[in-house]
């Protein structure tokens, strides 16, 4: 296939051969288009989220800044599972799947261990990828596929008319918990940093600027990137991040993550993080601590300790939460050591299907 | 068995034949040894799941199949990695059956009977006909292992096996003889008398004994002590079945004539992982696995995961849903799919299965099954997953079903598999079991180019035009005519970007489309692209040589074997007896019906209780006669000739006909 240039460094092996068939394929289609417009990635289908969605947001930044990549729409494949933001795909003048509840990692997996010269994207929900999808979120990000998730998490089912979600805080009232909820939630950010993820973002939905730039760097990343986008259902939990989006109270509860930058936040800069007594960080205030005590944001750290006391400083109600890429940590991609293996093999021993079939032990009958 | 070849063969027929012709031979040291001549013979060998009886067997057959044997082996084993030793559940065997001619089953019951331990011994003797050969290592006849499995007094002293030819051999102290200037401590040294059992055996039916020597520098090759000290054991085994008196007779068993050609033992599962790689390379497509480890199809992934020289990609994921998904997001890039598993992991898989039926894209599922429901009888073989692989999703999904019949046609199955799912865009299911995935025969080598060539096309360019009349767009529903698939367009194809996925599309354009005439249309589409495979499907083929049968017997899978057997017997009473073996579970073969039509009955053997009976009767109004077992074991071929005979006597036609117990004189298959 024609080698693309990419604008941007995308942590994507030059790969010049697939396999045989598919290269051909592909390669008697033509160069590649890499200048794209945000337009280029519409559709011809009527979106239907519901008026005033967090997802339109979403929609509209990531087909803004995805031509940035220099990465041709035919090469992008967004592979999503079931929920309010699994639509995704239907938007995006790419190649697409929206699979089934939860499996988006898994297909994905696949896809890119076998295709390592797309761009491969899941596009899920914190049902989809914290509930029924679990077990396949936390395998695909120990491994270390090269895909980036964007993990819609609006803190309700929405799909389904309203229940609680996995990471809907203590006590939510919904359809199916009339007295309140019970479980504790997760933290996605913490659960991410828990199975070792190489790369762990967090954007709000309204922050064009701020959701732009965790894509681009997750977008970069070689490895699975996980990007959290706290998105707003204005149907069933209107305004769940108001805390953080409102101008007066947002400054004093996000903590903005910017990589060797000291962890400073609040109005006038009156809060910072500095570290505490149990290897783990608190919020101080400014003015009561000397300057060398306020941590200065490392999102390379190989030990993931430092960015999950990070994710810890947040609670349920939003209290201190940071926003921005908590880790960036450069590992082998497992689609890459997977092809350097089939290689290496090819290397030692030619396939030889005759060889293979004929084995060590045959004999031969005369006629 | 070998081949197609479906001839009467004289002791599958049960025919008594005077096959033995002793001769003498002079031993070193002038004991005079008479070697008789058999023309088949079944030998079971069992021990403790650590005596290595699996290793065992296998050598044995390897040794058979490179003599030149026709043979079928029946591999049995517990589900516990290590029971604990010497007890009942810990009790594993092997069962071989080798013979001078085309044979179709690892036999009915053993000749030979070898023991290792006392459990053994109660956990097998019961399948050992009077008369048989009982070999016993007397070594592990102690009082403190008799009282694990409740012998009161030694079966070996007490005079309760005199039915039987019993020999008493001191296996592991033998061995440890042997071995005493090996280096090795006493317990490693015993750990080596199945080798000097696989030595004796060697001697007992002249065996080639090259194989194995190479066999075990191989596998020792950097513990070349521990390959001296079993290559040791094996000779001197070897020695003393030529220089004891305690047996008296060896055996011959002539090579079977087999069609020209190269030959190569080979396993249902080794063959299935073969067909796959052949599959890949002659699709010119990577091959790509996805799969959970799980009995008894995990072979299938350890074996492919050693050729990733031809492209092959092993994915092992964290669950059966993870596989199966993994191997479709391949696909969708333009790989070919697999995934392999045994029914508990299709039970995971459905809904996934479901997904490729609705996005229309090539999928292998392998369901190496085995004794169900739930976790089952994990190593024991059953056929009780096929109404599982043809309804067990939600909606109207159809899906291919094909099986293979004996361990090396998984080979041709897989292949053929493949050519369904490429072809058609299409999930298929191939439905494997425990007794072909383990079991193993001697295998015609194919020539590799005149296997099938499964080159695809995928979309390169739009092919319609829009509702609105725009031009140069991608239908990715837009459907072969003769066919019914979808085209494939692989992700990196510039004009063809389109998005499938779950939710019903529109026909054509595959947009998400709600319409109820659409889903209609679209439900009965789906069905008639699979129904449309029958036409791609080789006509029945109906075995009957007397060409008179008014019964048919009617199988799929694995039974093959056992029936087939079972008609040989059949034939030789006098009696004719039709046999339809189906490869296509779904769709049927196009011509079924009608011949299922000419027989006045139609009997149906399965290992489950009735499912394809069933299928049979809904589909063809046919008053099918199911016969049914589910052992864990395969049928035994006098059983099923019973009840074939059973059927066509109460018919009423061939009044000529011998009774079948006189005509089989006995014998065993």
């Amino acid at each position: 296939m024609t080698a693309t240039p990419h604008v941007h460094d995308l942590g994507m092996p030059d790969v010049t051969t697939v396999s045989g068939a598919i290269d051909a394929s592909i390669a008697a289609n033509g160069p590649k288009q890499t200048e794209l417009k945000a337009k280029d990635l519409k559709t011809d289908q009527e979106v239907r989220w519901c008026p005033g969605c967090g997802d339109y947001v979403i929609l509209n930044a990531v087909q803004s800044f995805l031509p940035s990549l220099g990465i041709a729409r035919e090469d992008m494949v967004i592979v999503s599972g079931i929920g309010c933001s699994s639509r995704f795909p239907y938007y995006m003048n790419t190649y697409g799947m929206h699979s089934i509840h939860g499996r988006a990692p898994a297909i994905a997996t696949g896809l890119a261990a076998s295709r390592p010269d797309l761009s491969v994207w899941v596009v899920t929900g914190d049902g989809d990828a914290l509930s029924i999808g679990g077990n396949h979120l936390i395998h695909t990000l120990r491994r270390n596929v090269n895909l980036t998730i964007l993990l819609f998490n609006n803190r309700i089912y929405g799909l389904t008319k309203g229940q609680y979600s996995p990471t809907s805080e203590v006590g939510k009232v919904t359809k199916s918990t009339p007295m309140g909820s019970l479980d504790h939630p997760f933290n996605p950010v913490s659960l991410a940093l828990g199975a070792d993820a190489t790369f762990v973002g967090r954007a709000m939905d309204s922050d064009r600027k701020g959701l732009t730039d965790v894509l681009r760097q997750a977008a970069e990343h070689q490895g699975t990137s996980l990007v959290e986008i706290y998105q707003n259902c204005n149907i069933f939990n209107d305004g769940a991040f108001e805390l953080l989006k409102d101008p007066t109270t947002g400054p004093m509860w996000t903590i903005p993550l910017v990589h060797g930058e000291p962890l400073v936040f609040g109005p006038g800069g009156a809060s910072c993080v500095v570290r505490d007594d149990f290897g783990g960080l608190r919020i101080a205030e400014t003015n009561q601590v000397d300057a060398s005590q306020i941590v200065v944001h490392d999102a390379h750290r190989e030990d993931p300790s430092y960015a999950f006391a990070l994710s810890r400083l947040s609670s349920q109600d939003l209290r201190y939460t940071p926003m921005g890429v908590f880790r960036k940590v450069s590992k082998p991609s497992y689609d890459r050591m997977m092809a350097d293996q089939l290689e290496d093999a090819a290397a030692q021993e030619p396939a030889d299907l005759d060889a293979l079939l004929t084995g060590a032990d045959s004999w031969t009958v005369s006629a | 068995m070998t081949g197609t070849n479906t001839g009467i063969s004289p002791a599958e027929s049960g025919v008594a034949t005077d096959m033995d012709r002793a001769a003498h031979s002079s031993a070193p040291g002038g004991l005079v040894k008479s070697v008789v001549e058999l023309d088949r013979v079944v030998i079971r060998l069992a021990g403790d799941s650590g005596d290595g009886m699996q290793l065992t067997g296998g050598r044995f057959t390897s040794e058979t199949a490179s003599f030149g044997n026709d043979l079928s082996t029946l591999p049995n084993f517990p589900a516990e990695i290590r029971a604990p030793t010497g007890t009942l559940p810990g009790v594993s065997s092997f069962q071989l059956h080798f013979a001078d001619h085309d044979i179709m089953t690892p036999g009915d019951a053993p000749d030979v009977l070898v023991v290792m331990n006392p459990a053994a011994l109660k956990a097998n003797l019961v399948d050992l006909p009077g008369g048989g050969l009982l070999i016993a290592d007397s070594d592990e006849f102690t009082p403190r292992n008799l009282a694990k499995v409740g012998y009161a007094s030694n079966p070996l002293e007490d005079g309760s096996l005199d039915k039987w030819q019993l020999v008493s051999v001191p296996l592991t102290s033998m061995t440890t003889d042997a071995l005493a200037d090996s280096g090795l401590g006493k317990k490693e040294a015993e750990r080596s008398k199945n080798m000097f059992t696989l030595g004796l055996l060697s001697w007992m039916y002249h065996r080639p004994t090259e194989g194995t020597i190479r066999f075990l520098e191989r596998q020792f090759r950097r513990k070349p002590q521990i390959a001296a000290a079993n290559i040791a054991a094996f000779r001197a085994g070897f020695n003393y079945g030529e220089t004891t008196e305690a047996f008296a007779v060896s055996y011959e068993v002539k090579p079977a004539p087999m069609a020209p050609g190269r030959y190569r033992h080979i396993s249902g599962n080794q063959a299935l992982a073969y067909g796959i790689v052949a599959a890949g390379q002659r699709s010119g497509l990577p091959v790509f696995l996805g799969a959970y480890p799980i009995t008894p199809a995990s072979d299938i992934l350890h074996e492919l995961s050693k050729h990733k020289s031809f492209g092959v990609r092993t994915f092992q994921a964290e669950d059966e849903i993870a596989g199966i998904g993994a191997a479709l997001g391949a696909s969708f890039g333009g790989a070919l799919g697999v995934t392999t598993t045994s029914g508990p992991g299709v039970a995971l898989k459905a809904e996934t299965i479901g997904l490729a039926v609705m996005t229309e894209l090539p999928l292998l599922i392998v369901d190496v099954q085995r004794g169900g429901p739930s976790t089952g009888l994990p190593t024991k073989t059953e056929q009780s997953d096929l109404l599982q692989a043809l309804f067990g999703r939600n909606g109207e999904a159809p899906v291919p079903v094909i099986a293979p019949r004996s361990p090396g046609d998984c080979f041709d199955a897989a292949l053929e598999a493949t050519r369904i799912a490429l072809t058609y865009r299409t999930p298929v299911i191939l439905l494997s079991d425990g007794y072909l995935a383990n079991g193993a025969e001697p295998w015609s080598i194919p020539a590799v180019d005149e296997l099938p060539d499964l080159r695809v096309e995928f979309a390169t360019a739009p092919n319609g035009s829009a509702e609105d009349g725009t031009e140069g767009q991608f239908l990715p529903y837009l459907r072969d005519p003769e066919t019914l698939a979808r085209p494939w367009a692989l992700p990196g194809t510039a004009g063809l970007q389109h998005r499938i996925g779950g939710l019903e599309k529109a026909d054509r354009t595959g947009n998400i489309s709600y319409d109820p005439a659409n889903h209609d249309f679209m439900t009965r589409t789906r069905q008639a692209k699979i129904d449309g495979i029958a036409a791609s499907i080789p006509a029945t083929e109906v075995d009957d040589p007397d060409g008179d049968a008014t019964v048919a017997v009617i199988g799929w899978g694995s039974t093959y074997g056992p029936i087939g057997a079972a008609c040989r017997r059949i034939r030789a009473s006098g009696r004719s007896v039709a046999q339809v073996h189906l490869r296509h579970l779904n769709p049927l073969p196009a011509d079924l019906g009608d011949i299922l039509a000419r027989y006045d009955q139609v009997v149906c053997p399965e290992m489950n209780l009735g499912q394809l009976a069933l299928l049979l009767r809904a589909k063809y109004l046919i008053d099918v006669h199911s016969h049914t077992q589910v052992r864990g074991l395969p049928f035994r071929a006098a059983e099923l000739a019973a009840v074939l005979q059973d059927v066509i006597d109460s018919t009423g036609t061939t009044p000529t006909a011998a009774p079948l117990e006189a005509a089989s004189n006995g014998a065993v298959l």
